[in-house]
């Protein structure tokens, strides 16, 4: 076995980096923002794994997969939220949810 | 061979997350979100977390992507107009990503290498990954494992709520209201004069 714990912090941090510049630069499009989400939630998993294999423990595993049941709960209740705001609006565009500020 | 194919994955990882930000239709953002959770299955299993690569591709390429492309596919909004003007949040993001990625390689690799702190077990106690991680979560980490049930009930029973939608084309008998209606508001007199109308 060659393949160090740094590599996979090295991918998991490039991971990361993406998946924020990819919040930055789909400011407007909101399903985009989810998925960018998405791979935040991926890199910070394949982090705990790897973390967790590495030194021989498996909490950091058991715990991945509270990532992952918190990752599907927000994809389902972010894309209901979704659908909810298009049927009353009809269209997505992000710019405009501040509509209620008082 | 491991570090071919773990530079192979990583490199395919890499390119298809770019692809999801970068690119202009929405579904094939979601298509390269798939990629790249496939991939990083692969990755997970070269490293012997065989149980958590399934899962993620179980999870996340069989729920949650699919579930991306139904909304996706469902909405039907102009994506090229969100697309426009976009151009000009890149230095910002890319300024914050550098900054970001700065961070996280000193914290990394400021103390050297941090390959020696432990040794390499995928599955610590028990033949399979599978049942290492069952042992532990079902004894340890038992009122967790129930809190996670309950954070996708809450998810799921939220998601059905937010979408749901009365039908008012039916008329329903609402028992409440029959009950409580009183003989003055059921019905009134009217003193009608010969030869005329109400």
């Amino acid at each position: 076995m060659n393949i160090g714990m740094e590599h996979f912090l090295t991918l998991s941090a490039a991971l990361f980096t993406i998946g924020v510049v990819g919040i930055f630069v789909n400011r407007k499009n909101i399903i985009v923002i989810l998925m960018a989400i998405e791979l935040i939630l991926l890199s910070v998993n394949i982090n705990l794994i790897a973390f967790a294999v590495f030194t021989g423990t498996i909490t950091g595993q058991i715990f991945a997969m509270l990532v992952l049941t918190v990752a599907a709960a927000e994809a389902a209740v972010g894309l209901a939220i979704l659908v909810v705001y298009f049927r009353n609006r009809g269209d997505i565009a992000v710019e405009d949810v501040n509509l209620m500020k008082g | 061979m491991d570090l071919i194919a773990f530079y192979i994955l990583a490199t395919i990882v890499t390119v298809a997350a770019l692809g999801v930000i970068v690119s202009r239709n929405p579904v094939h953002s979601v298509l390269f979100l798939i990629l790249a959770f496939l991939t990083s299955a692969g990755l997970l299993v070269l490293i012997g977390a065989e149980f958590l690569a399934m899962l993620l591709i179980v999870v996340y390429v069989g729920a949650v992507a699919v579930l991306f492309l139904f909304v996706v596919m469902m909405l039907d909004v102009d994506f090229v107009e969100l697309k426009q003007g976009t151009l000009g949040y890149w230095p910002l993001g890319l300024i914050a990503g550098g900054l970001m990625f700065g961070e996280i390689a000193l914290v990394t690799f400021a103390r050297g290498s941090v390959a020696s702190v432990g040794r390499f077990d995928p599955s610590p106690g028990a033949e399979t990954n599978a049942e290492a991680i069952g042992l532990v979560m079902y004894s340890d980490y038992l009122l967790l494992f129930q809190l996670a049930g309950i954070v996708l009930l809450l998810a799921m029973i939220g998601a059905i709520v937010l979408t749901l939608r009365g039908k008012t084309s039916v008329k329903r008998q609402n028992i409440g209201k029959q009950v409580a209606r009183t003989r003055a508001e059921a019905f009134e007199l009217k003193d009608v004069q010969p030869g005329e109308g109400i």
